[in-house]
């Protein structure tokens, strides 16, 4: 625990903190360029550098560990002039084009430069030019404004495991680039952007779209997977502008995957923007809300409550959830489920759902199992944790399930399921590695989830987690986690949207459909189910987008987008989270809790909430988890899952296209380029391999 | 002017046999394994006592780098690292050695990789020096063949392993952690320090670099005793150094002298004098391009050792002595070796990237006549950006050599305006 | 000057070289074999005749087990990798202040004008490359001026396209001082002292 001085203030540090850091803990601002926390130390801009006493040169802060004795400073004329020479010597060959750059207003060379640097330039020759490089669909380069901190290098080497970036040249002739001019193969190479300290690394969809002072920011919660990154809405007018992620050391640290960065330019096609009912001829024709609300209720009025069911979507808020089942529980409906890809868990208790190692816990494990998941598509940020850990302490990994290239080493130990009971059995090789771990882990994806024998899958990883020690009972270490890709699942799961005694599952509300016993079903962003079974029954369909459900609704009820009501999520670890409103729906488009509260009257059940505090309240009232918000409540653990046998069709991936997986990302015009340029390449490499 | 007798490179000019029959009738690889056997720390204190100041260009001592390698922990490798990367401008000295006197420096391995503890050495020599490499790998192949390398080196109970490792253009690597980046299989970008290469260097483990005339006079050193080779030269300056005259002089040439040789004396000497004659010197470059350049005023008296050349602002460095007389056009001269800074920066760090072609560019406007007197200062005032803000000294190399022209030239340049 | 890769259809060591090859990796510890980047790279470039292809950078880099772009840095940055096709003699002109000092702009100026070529360009009949170098370190035989291997030290201009007209003619030079000097000895023997 060495001891320093920085500018008179005495600091006593942990052993391997920099003087950097320790100078941040002082409050004490030291400019930099090339160094990022989350990075490794490159130490290559010099903007850091600060004078130690009894050394004739400035020092690094950023690389320089903290020794006991030392004595900084950061403000005398050596420092000041050191800073000055280097902001001059970045502005030399930099553009004076702020005026036109995307990054104007929000550069870090533009505030250090105002904060630090000299007042004019003494500079008066030509300035360099560098070719532009194109890296895809998602990044624009303006490669003359390169300032080579090279973060966007170590970004894709370290973070993202794609080392596909590279410094060619040298001296001053050294240019970022790649090897043959290609997009980036990451799913998370939008936080490239963000982490580009100019403006050389911008946002091809946001090029020339807005500049930071005219956006309004919204803290929020991205509803595109499980993961339930934290982000920030930037909006202007009504109008969604880009999507950064907020900093979240438990989730997300400073990333976010492409999807939930990119894919919002899709919340602007084939929205749904008012009610729909079908006419006689059998389309669709608009309608007053009370129009649509009265064809509902005279549909209803004639059935039965077990000939309705209900279906809940992948990225409903637990708001429109608790107001839908509290409606289907009034018309006296068992038939709900919120699990649109069938799977088949969530009847146990709650450690058999959650990924219960939670996310910042991935980094303590020592052992990592995978069975049907592909976690780089399923939760691009959980992988990046794998892989963090990875990269500290050599984590080892192993995979059942179909394979996939995840950004690190992975031993494959095929894809058939009849391998999870050799490993209880202690009679597959990766036994011994299970046994000698003592944080091992296990993540059990859909793709082992989504199977007939899901609970025998279920009762076998219980086993194997008692047999290997993977949940301790002397500390809180727990091992176990599903690993969920619908934002609304976590969620629903705990206000318990599952079928009722006798009450119908997906599978079997769609088998009812055909036999009519079920005569109408309600569609709440229900799109990624096999909607061709419901020609022939009577469908509400209430969601954001004119997608698969809505194609065979009858009746169409307009919601809300995620960017455009407040709503609170669980996710994958079941944590509690709330978004807010950032922009309004389109149209007469209503948040979506409401709109089911409406209905609620026309039916002649009214929902005892009024606002949007009284939904919450409910939320509470059906599991207190719901009081508890931003924080890991620990799932006690019990028994859980089935003895049977293991069917020995092999596991499956559930994704076979990251860029499109959802009502938002199938109208994204950018994910619809991603696909092409960037899996599709993916996919040809692949194939060109075997 | 040193004795023949006190010469530790009797075949600098390559007109004896450099084989291993030959080197042994000079005296190499004569009482080797008895050395050892002596052990780590005899050697150590012996090359300490002897003053030995490297000879790579920085001048640290020798044994007392050697001191810096932590605690044999028995299980890490250590590595012995010989920099034969010799680019600096006005320097050519390891090349004879390599050529001329490959066993000295195969010796001076196997007892210096002793002294670390180190059982694996690498000679990492400059790309362009291909015939250089062959004749090393040959003597190398001569040394495993009579058993002085490999198991058991010389019969010393000591296993050690020489490689020679080519590099590729690129001045930088002579840089002691580029070349051990370069070495790993990268770029030669220099690393951060601390850590230094002693404690973590080539492969994380600890490594000492030292350059190729520091190791092949260290079985000299031994034979003939650490009180010989002090007694040379001054005290903090001691021994005998090779020196490179080049320029103008009348027989340019490469000559082993004893350190603190007056500079005239050196040239006229061993070096036919300055073109012209003596009066007819302009400056001189004493140690290889990173140093500042000496006015004819102080040539007249300055000895050529690390102490004195520092007390007038320059360097001993290299002993790469390059002479320019009056009929050099002095900016431009500098204005070249700018030129070659420029073209070595490796681009990673803020002032050396921009600052290199910017000080050339600005040089090359003062060459021509068309600056204008602002321009001296400015140029003066970004040599200061440059220097002791880097990650390694190729910025204080970048900006010595300007400084220094200012310093004694400033008249000429302001001439020109 | 900034390189940029040129591509070659495909590239595959000789079986003479795979034996080098062998002999070039065993010189590093285990894991290590990234260490081979440049003998390898240099290897595949006197194979391919003085430059070293796109396919060669791809297959050493895969052999290595390095991404792509690692061995696309490391053949831009040392300046010995020609990225591009030579001509058959590499005349690599020191030009840095020792040489020139002694003459090496000369040299640079008269064969540009022998040869009718630009710095960094090729002579139609494919014979000759024209380069200008920093300090190849043979500074006392100034100027220097090395031809693929080999150094050409204490050049003049007449020597020098006496040299460049040797070549044309396939008739066999001797390498190192064109003058005859041993080695680095001074020229005249006068009164030094060292021999």
């Amino acid at each position: 625990m060495p001891k320093l001085i920085i500018d008179d203030q005495e600091i006593e540090v942990e052993n391997g903190v920099t003087v950097l850091q320790a100078a941040e803990m002082l409050g004490i601002e030291i400019p930099v360029f090339c160094y990022h926390p989350k990075l490794s130390i490159a130490g290559n801009c010099r903007m850091c550098l600060v004078q130690m006493e009894k050394s004739p040169k400035p020092i690094a802060s950023c690389a320089m560990p903290a020794t006991e004795g030392m004595v900084i400073h950061t403000q005398t004329p050596m420092v000041k002039k050191a800073r000055q020479g280097v902001l001059e010597f970045l502005l030399i060959n930099h553009p004076l084009d702020c005026p036109i750059c995307d990054q104007g207003g929000e550069c870090d060379l533009q505030d250090i430069t105002m904060a630090y640097g000299g007042d004019s330039s003494r500079f008066g020759l030509n300035k360099r030019a560098v070719p532009d490089k194109d890296l895809g669909p998602l990044i624009e380069t303006a490669m003359n404004r390169c300032i080579h901190c090279t973060r966007c290098i170590r970004f894709a080497n370290e973070i993202a495991g794609v080392p596909e970036l590279g410094a060619t040249g040298r001296g001053e002739h050294m240019e970022i680039g790649t090897y043959i001019e290609k997009a980036i193969t990451s799913e998370l190479s939008g936080n490239m952007i963000d982490i580009c300290p100019v403006g050389a690394l911008t946002s091809k969809p946001y090029s020339f779209q807005g500049r930071p002072w005219e956006l309004s920011s919204t803290p929020s919660v991205d509803v595109f997977d499980a993961v339930g990154c934290a982000i920030r809405i930037d909006t202007r007018g009504r109008e969604v502008m880009r999507i950064l992620p907020r900093q979240s050391f438990q989730i997300n640290e400073d990333w976010i995957s492409d999807k939930s960065r990119f894919a919002y330019d899709g919340l602007k096609y084939q929205r749904l923007d008012r009610p729909y009912a079908k006419g006689k001829d059998g389309r669709l024709h608009p309608v007053s809300w009370d129009e649509a609300f009265n064809v509902i209720a005279d549909h209803f009025q004639h059935l039965p409550g077990d000939h309705i069911a209900a279906i809940v979507g992948d990225m409903v808020d637990t708001e429109a959830i608790v107001a839908l089942k509290d409606l289907m529980n009034a018309i006296g409906s068992p038939h709900i489920d919120c699990r649109q890809d069938g799977s088949k868990i969530g009847y146990g208790p709650r450690s058999s759902y959650l990924f219960n190692t939670t996310i910042a816990g991935i980094e303590k494990a020592d052992f990592c199992l995978l069975i049907g998941t592909n976690p780089r598509w399923e939760a691009p940020l959980i992988n990046a944790r794998i892989r963090k850990n990875y990269l500290n302490t050599g984590l080892s990994v192993a995979l059942l399930g179909a394979p996939h290239e995840l950004g690190y080493p992975v031993e494959h130990l095929g894809d058939d399921p009849l391998i999870f009971e050799k490993i209880l059995k202690g009679r597959h090789p990766i036994s011994a590695a299970l046994k000698s771990a003592k944080f091992p882990m296990l993540i059990l994806g859909q793709g082992a989830l989504k199977r007939n024998d899901a609970e025998v899958i279920l009762g076998l990883a219980h086993k194997i987690a008692d047999k290997y020690n993977i949940v301790h009972q002397s500390d809180p270490w727990n091992g176990f986690n599903i690993l969920h890709s619908a934002a609304s699942r976590v969620g629903a799961l705990d206000l318990g949207f599952l079928p009722g005694p006798q009450g119908y599952g997906v599978s079997e509300i769609l088998k009812g459909a055909a036999q009519k016993k079920i005569e109408a079903v309600y569609l709440l962003g229900a799109d990624d189910i096999d909607v061709s079974s419901l020609e022939s029954t009577f469908v509400v369909y209430q969601g954001h987008h004119g997608d698969r459900g809505a194609s065979v609704a009858d009746v169409v009820l307009p919601g809300s987008a995620y960017t455009e009501k407040s709503g609170t999520y669980v996710n994958t670890e079941g944590r509690v989270q709330r978004s807010f409103k950032a922009v309004s729906p389109p149209g007469e488009a209503k948040e979506d809790w409401k709109i089911i509260r409406a209905l609620s009257d026309h039916l002649g059940f009214e929902l005892p909430y009024d606002s949007l505090n009284d939904v919450r309240a409910r939320l509470v009232e059906v599991n207190s988890l719901f009081d508890e918000l931003d924080t890991i409540q620990k799932a006690s653990w019990e028994d859980f899952g089935k003895e049977g046998t293991v069917l020995s069709e092999p596991f499956k991936a559930t994704i076979d296209n990251f860029y499109m997986t959802d009502s938002i990302s199938r109208h994204s015009v950018t994910m619809a380029k991603c696909a092409q340029e960037i899996q599709g390449d993916e996919q040809r490499n692949q194939i060109h391999e075997k | 002017m040193l004795k023949n007798s006190d010469r530790i490179f009797t075949n600098l000019y390559g007109t004896k046999d450099w084989r291993l029959k030959g080197a042994e009738k000079r005296g190499d690889w004569e009482k080797t394994a008895g050395f050892i056997k002596k052990g780590q720390e005899w050697i150590i204190n012996e090359v300490i006592a002897s003053g030995l100041r490297g000879r790579g260009g920085a001048g640290f001592p020798t044994g007392r780098k050697w001191t810096f390698m932590p605690k044999d922990d028995g299980v890490t490798p250590r590595y012995l690292i010989i920099n034969a990367d010799e680019s600096e401008p006005g320097t050519c000295k390891d090349r004879d050695i390599l050529r001329n006197e490959p066993h000295k420096l195969i010796e001076g391995a196997l007892l210096s990789g002793f002294a670390i503890g180190s059982h694996t050495g690498y000679i990492y020599i400059r790309g362009e020096f291909y015939r250089e490499a062959e004749i090393l790998e040959t003597a190398i192949a001569e040394a495993y063949e009579a058993k002085l390398l490999g198991k058991n080196a010389a019969g010393s109970g000591w296993d050690f392993d020489l490689y020679v490792h080519r590099g590729a253009g690129a001045y930088i690597c002579g840089e002691e952690t580029a070349l051990l980046e370069s070495l790993e299989g990268r770029k030669g970008m220099p690393r951060l320090k601390p850590p230094f290469p002693a404690v973590i260097g080539l492969y994380g483990c600890p490594t000492i670099v030292n350059n190729v005339e520091s190791i092949a006079v260290v079985p000299t050193i031994l034979r003939r005793g650490a009180a010989w080779f002090a007694g040379i030269g001054t005290p903090d300056n001691t021994g005998t150094k090779i020196f490179c005259i080049s320029g103008h002089v009348n027989t340019p040439c490469n000559v082993e002298e004893a350190m603190g040789i007056p500079l005239k004396e050196l040239i006229e000497k061993h070096a036919g004098g300055v073109r012209g004659g003596w009066n007819n010197l302009l400056a001189v470059i004493p140690g290889g391009s990173s140093v500042p350049l000496i006015p004819k005023e102080i040539c007249d008296t300055v000895l050529m050792d690390f102490t004195s050349l520092a007390n007038v602002k320059s360097g001993l460095g290299t002993a790469g002595v390059i002479v320019m007389d009056k009929s050099t056009d002095i900016i431009r001269a500098i204005a070249r070796l700018s030129k070659f800074y420029m073209h070595e920066s490796c681009g990673q760090c803020t002032p050396c990237r921009e600052g290199t072609g910017w000080m050339w560019r600005m040089l090359m406007r003062l060459a021509e006549g068309k600056g204008v007197s602002e321009d001296i200062d400015k140029l003066l005032d970004v040599t200061y950006e440059v220097e002791g803000h880097t990650i390694c000294a190729l910025g204080d190399a970048a900006a010595w050599p300007i400084q220094g022209l200012i310093r004694h030239f400033r008249p000429e340049i302001e001439r020109r305006l | 000057m900034k390189k940029s890769v040129t591509h070659y259809e495909t590239f595959e060591f000789s079986e003479k070289n795979k034996k080098k090859l062998t002999d070039i990796l065993t010189r590093y510890p285990e894991g290590r074999q990234a260490s081979a980047i440049l003998p390898l790279f240099e290897l595949a470039q006197r194979q391919c005749g003085g430059w070293l292809p796109g396919s060669a950078i791809e297959k050493i880099t895969q052999m290595l087990g390095l991404p792509v772009i690692r061995g696309y840095e490391v053949a831009t940055f040392y300046t010995m990798f020609n990225l591009k096709p030579v001509g058959k003699y590499h005349l690599q002109v020191c030009g840095t202040t020792p040489c020139m000092l002694r003459g090496s702009e000369d040299l640079k100026a008269a064969c540009q004008k022998k040869l009718s070529i630009g710095l960094g360009e090729t002579t139609k009949d494919g014979l000759f490359t024209l380069s200008e170098v920093e300090c190849i370190g043979a500074c006392v035989n100034a100027p220097v001026v090395q031809i693929n291997d080999d150094f050409y030290e204490d050049l003049t201009k007449e020597s020098f396209i006496k040299l460049l007209d040797d070549l044309k003619e396939g008739k066999k030079v001797k390498a190192g001082s064109v003058i005859g000097r041993q080695g680095s000895a001074p020229e005249k023997k006068g009164d030094h002292a060292q021999e």
